[in-house]
């Protein structure tokens, strides 16, 4: 007995030292933890119960049968976050270099499976080199396992990605199909193929950063979430963000206590909205003056910046947040921003979080570069995904909502339950200049009567009452409450019960 | 008494005069422009006119609109605040033709003292100092040096013509004035095309003291002590205080009195202020000399109210309605002393950078006996580019000078602005200052004492450990409710009571056990009240009180206290050991740019790519708050990429330009 309880300490040390001392020297020179490390930072201390420690590889081929390290790569298992359940794996780049083999992919399709059947959301920390090309399409399949278990978990447990490393070529599908993508500064990059491909086939240079970086994936293609300046700082902001979110598609959202009234008055947003219609004004003020304590996670803030996406709190539950944010493009919707709120009011939709909207709106971006990369169905996708949408939906027009926007933006007429606009509100077709010119063609060569007409049109659609006469708004509200307002309507849409027509599923336009 | 008065005025001197008017039982009407509509000062008031666009040209300054607003709201009388129309002769003159009162001093004086070198012929009449010199031509270095020695040493040799310090020598002795008075006559030749140079007594340590005078229509006048207003930046007062740490009452006597005479020479009536320049290295008590008289209430008056106890305003109202004064020269009291911080939207750490934009946050100290906060703004109010870039007045009273100073750094770190750049941490840095606290000031004090700009007050070693404590406490707070989120597995784990605190370069084990808390080893006691969202905290360390403005930024907490900001990264240590391996990131070479300053709209760009400059070269131009601001070189190089066009509208620190 005595022995064998030696030989599991030994077995244990040794899986423990991954792929060595010098290895992990080596990773934490680059500024890069671990990957228990890293698991001892995301998750809370001491909770972390690892699972298939001793698995090792089963290739036979290139002398890989001499080279067996326990644990084949990744760290697997589960913990909690502030108490709560999450399932986690986590890439070793000091054994293999974090490459993905037969037994590798086995690990994580255990731990997704659990989470799938238990109801638990799943963390993966990327950090690998890509397929373990000794194990040839034995590795391809372990990737293809993982993708399908991406796909079935998706709407079912919230699936997180945290690039620390590398992730390269089919590696990138994983991640690409889990809910949101967080990156390391200066330490990570994901792409399809990496420079020298790209040099090989189209001579354009570029070093893996411009190609992949954290600040490309999330200023310029949308394709991660959010970026961090180190380990560290992704770890714990990740923390904070699992507090957001409900265990799976079975919980409700997570509840915490908060000290913050929830009827608080902010009389300072009765002088958000300038007096000029064209000034354009901070929306994430109101925001963070609207939620518990000010707390707001934004989620993609440097992507398509038109649109504000994050999760705050009301009452201590969870709510998804949408706002046009009039300080970029003047809050105008187009491609980018069309697919970063569209894919956020799914996810709230998917996991039963409530969607607050914020409305300022001027339209959409006209423009060839706009039509001819599909706006129209671009465009589509958010004004789909609020239709679809059964969780409670509440909207406040603070100022603009003009045209199709008005109506993609959660409008009363795709199922919103409470649709408020401030006295400041104006909801038309489009600004007074442009509708004047449209309807008043031929009195375009006379300046004095389209003033005259636009300030008759201003007169007539610049508030809120038009829409607010044929139930389009509920009330019009005082910029003050808006937080009480929100918090009200959020108690009362507590048991909000309203399903779609059975289907297998919908065939969103992407 | 007036049943109802307009004023003429916005921002905080409206609201202001609004508060005496009704405790004194007096209607009022406020006016105000497109872009004050929403102003406190029009809420606070009982009627509301309107004047115009925001434009002071077109709005506070229209005073045939101002008169009609008081015909058509029936106000009796004006108070014209300070600035816009309250020394203009034309506008008291109308008021009185309409048949309305002017609460202010009387037309002719407001005339005879606008005129500098009238008021000062009138001054030195009245038997008034005024700076000794000599203002007819001189012709040789001989009589140059006569006069010199007539003057008193030291004495300074100014080209008639010339300005910003050109043209102008400085003389301590007959040697310098042979060596120097032929050289100052050419420079001035050279360079302004005039070679007659005067000659004037040289004010070494100059401070500025004014009195404040008050008198009304009976011949009665007062002066009500003096106030020192030596803090100064470019010319703009930043602190003033009452009495002056060096003005004695024989000193304050004789300043008074001749300010009084002054006063009675031109028939003065209601508020008035001599201004007098003071040479600190003259112990004499004469070394005081006349500058200008202002003829209206001075921003800068709640300091003489709180030593006095009078009401300056309602003195004011009094003697517009004909009321006589109600008390005598020897019952001018002279109690405690009081010090006044101007706020203003400006950003110290960006070379005092004015900033205009949106209260986002905006939350002053509590008023009390001692701590008196004078605004015109509320939170959401805008700091517009077309007025003053004054957000408010903060006014401490204490027994003694030190007592008042300390009150201001405490209510200082208290006062929460945000949304704009503002001078909070300056204020508080220059009430730390020990020159400051020695009362050794000279209107040269901010340039000498801040000559490479500001970048935050130094911290104690106490101080440090005192943020660690609050750090941690805060950390452990969000922690808690953290750990209070529904749907655990085993139930809440306790919050860590242990962390490691990094502020600047240096951690800080902290140990927290209930109020007692050990911040590397020391023991202090700790009662720091925090629940999180909270944005100000008011701890008490070891017994004394500590006011931190608290705001997270991602994994930091930046604690605001004393005049600077510290980032505190506040660990788990088991955390905190593995942030060791984090690399610290160096930040981009900055000086390879050209940064926007300031947020505005760039009209113009000079150069482009290839382009080689000079140093000093003009590169860009960009508008801010009406303001054309050149960008120049800061060295020569050559650009390599441009990255902004005219028109488009920039951020601060948006890059314009990159050099090789």
């Amino acid at each position: 007995m005595l022995s064998i309880l030696q030989k599991l300490e030994d077995k244990r040390a040794q899986a423990k030292l991954g792929g060595g001392e010098a290895r992990i020297d080596s990773q934490h020179k680059k500024g890069r933890l671990t990957a228990r490390e890293r698991l001892d930072v995301l998750l809370d201390e001491g909770s972390f119960e690892e699972l298939d420690m001793y698995v090792e590889h089963n290739c036979v081929d290139f002398g890989m049968q001499d080279q067996v390290i326990p644990g084949d790569g990744v760290v697997t298992g589960s913990g909690t976050i502030n108490g709560r359940l999450v399932y986690v794996f986590s890439q070793d780049f000091t054994v293999f270099g974090g490459s993905l083999s037969e037994r590798h992919a086995q690990k994580i399709c255990k731990i997704m499976d659990m989470a799938l059947k238990t109801g638990a959301p799943v963390i993966g920390l990327n950090d690998s080199g890509g397929a373990r090309i000794q194990e040839g399409v034995a590795s391809l399949g372990g990737y293809a396992e993982v993708f399908q278990r991406n796909v079935l978990a998706s709407g079912v447990v919230p699936q997180i990605s945290l690039i620390m490393g590398p992730c390269a070529g089919g590696a990138v599908y994983s991640p690409a199909m889990t809910d949101f993508i967080f990156m390391v500064k200066d330490s990570s990059y994901m792409f399809v193929t990496g420079p020298d491909v790209v040099k090989t086939v189209t001579n354009e240079v570029v070093t893996q950063e411009q190609l992949g970086g954290a600040v490309s994936h999330t200023a310029k293609s949308g394709v991660a979430d959010n970026a961090f300046e180190n380990d560290i700082e992704a770890l714990l902001a990740t923390r904070d963000f699992f507090d957001f979110l409900p265990l799976s598609n079975r919980e409700h959202v997570p509840v915490r206590p908060t000290d913050d009234p929830w009827d608080r008055i902010e009389d300072s947003l009765d002088t958000l909205i300038p007096d000029s219609a064209n000034k354009p004004y901070d929306m994430k003020e109101l925001i963070t003056k609207v939620v518990d304590e000010g707390d707001f996670f934004e989620v993609q803030p440097s992507y398509a910046a038109n649109i504000i996406i994050g999760f705050g709190r009301i009452e201590g539950r969870t709510v998804g947040i949408v706002a046009n944010q009039p300080m970029v493009l003047a809050g105008v919707l187009d491609i980018s921003s069309a697919r970063k709120a569209g894919r956020f009011v799914r996810f709230c939709d998917a996991f039963d979080i409530p969607i607050v909207t914020f409305v300022d709106v001027p339209g959409f971006l006209p423009g060839t570069a706009q039509e001819h990369n599909g706006i129209i169905k671009h465009g589509a996708k958010l004004l789909f995904a609020y239709a679809e949408a059964t969780v409670p939906k509440i909207t406040v027009i603070t100022r603009k909502a003009y045209g199709g926007a008005y109506d993609v933006m959660s409008s009363k007429h795709l199922r919103g339950d409470f649709n408020y606009a401030w006295p400041t509100a104006e909801i038309a077709v489009m600004g007074a200049k442009g509708a004047v010119e449209i309807i008043f063609r031929k009195d375009i060569g006379d300046a004095d009567k389209i003033a005259a007409r636009t300030k008759e049109y201003e007169e007539r659609f610049a508030n809120p009452f038009v829409a607010a006469s044929k139930g389009f708004i509920d009330e019009v509200i005082m910029p003050h409450s808006t937080r009480k307002r929100i918090a009200l309507g959020l108690r009362k849409l507590r048991n909000k019960s309203l399903e779609n027509p059975w289907k297998k599923h919908d065939n969103i336009p992407l | 008494m007036f049943k109802k008065i307009l004023i003429a005025n916005r921002g905080e001197i409206a609201c202001r005069v609004i508060k005496t008017a009704r405790r004194m039982g007096i209607k009022t009407v406020a006016v105000y422009s497109d872009a004050d509509a929403r102003a406190k000062h029009v809420e606070m008031a009982d009627e509301a006119v309107h004047l115009g666009p925001p434009p002071a040209g077109q709005s506070y300054l229209l005073a045939d609109k101002i008169i009609e607003a008081c015909k058509a709201t029936g106000a009796e009388a004006v108070h014209p605040g300070y600035g816009f129309l309250s020394e203009r002769t034309s506008f008291a003159e109308a008021l009185e033709a309409a048949g309305i009162a002017f609460i202010g001093p009387p037309v002719g004086a407001i005339a005879a003292m606008g005129d500098k070198i009238e008021s000062k012929k009138l001054a030195k009449a009245a038997g008034v100092n005024v700076v000794p010199g000599f203002l007819g031509e001189i012709a040789t270095t001989d009589d140059a040096v006569k006069i010199a020695s007539d003057i008193g040493y030291p004495v300074m040799m100014k080209a008639s013509a010339g300005g910003g310090g050109k043209g102008m020598r400085l003389a301590y002795s007959e040697q310098d004035v042979r060596e120097g008075f032929e050289a100052t006559k050419r420079e001035g030749l050279a360079s302004f095309g005039d070679d007659r140079v005067f000659i004037e007594k040289f004010i070494e340590s100059p401070r500025h003291i004014e009195i404040q005078v008050l008198g009304d229509k009976h011949g009665n006048i007062l002066y009500l002590n003096e106030r020192e207003c030596s803090i100064q930046r470019r010319h703009q007062k930043v602190v003033e205080e009452a009495p002056s740490p060096f003005v004695t009452p024989e000193m304050r006597k004789a300043m008074g009195e001749q300010a009084v005479a002054l006063a009675r020479a031109v028939g003065y009536y209601s508020a008035g202020t001599v201004e007098l320049i003071v040479s600190g290295a003259d112990t004499t008590g004469q070394g005081f000399y006349f500058l200008e008289m202002n003829t209206r209430l001075q921003v800068e008056h709640p300091v003489t109210e709180y030593i006095t106890g009078l009401d300056l305003v309602e003195q004011m109202i009094r003697v517009a309605y004909g009321e006589k004064l109600a008390l005598t020269q020897d019952q001018v009291p002279i109690n405690g002393w009081a010090i006044e911080n101007r706020v203003y939207a400006e950003d110290p750490y960006r070379g005092f950078l004015p900033s205009t934009g949106r209260l986002v946050r905006y939350s002053p100290p509590l008023a009390a006996d001692d701590v008196r906060i004078d605004d015109g703004v509320s939170e959401g109010s805008e700091i517009s580019m077309f007025y003053d870039p004054m957000i408010a007045k903060l006014i401490t009273y204490g027994p003694t000078r030190l007592e008042a100073i300390d009150k201001q750094i405490t209510a200082l770190d208290q006062f929460e602005i945000d949304g704009i750049g503002h001078n909070i941490d300056f204020l508080s840095a220059i009430m730390q200052h020990e020159r400051f606290r020695d009362g050794r000031l000279t209107t040269g004090f901010i340039a000498e004492e801040y000559p490479e700009g500001f970048v935050g007050a130094p911290a104690d070693a106490s101080l440090i450990r005192s943020l660690s404590a609050i750090a941690a406490r805060i950390a452990t707070a969000t922690a808690a409710r953290a750990s209070l989120i529904d749907g655990q597995l085993n139930g809440p784990i306790p919050a860590p009571d242990e962390w490691v605190v990094r502020i600047g370069d240096t951690d800080h084990h902290v140990v927290l056990e209930g109020e007692a808390i050990r911040v590397d080893g020391t023991e202090i006691v700790l009662d720091a009240p925090f629940v999180p969202g909270q944005r100000l905290i008011e701890a008490t360390i070891d017994g004394e009180p500590l006011a931190v403005k608290v705001k997270r930024a991602g994994l930091f907490w930046k604690l605001t206290t004393h005049g600077a900001t510290f980032t505190a990264r506040v660990l788990d240590p088991h955390v905190a050991r593995l942030a060791n391996y984090m690399i610290e990131k160096v930040p981009p070479d900055l000086s390879r740019f050209l940064l926007c300053p300031m947020p505005g709209l760039l009209t113009a760009l000079h150069v482009g790519v290839g382009d080689k400059v000079e140093a000093g070269q003009p590169l860009a131009v960009v508008e801010a708050m009406k303001m054309e601001n050149i960008l120049r070189a800061e060295k020569a190089g050559t650009v390599k990429a441009v990255e902004a066009k005219p028109g488009d509208s920039l951020a601060v620190d948006a890059v314009i330009l990159e050099f090789e």
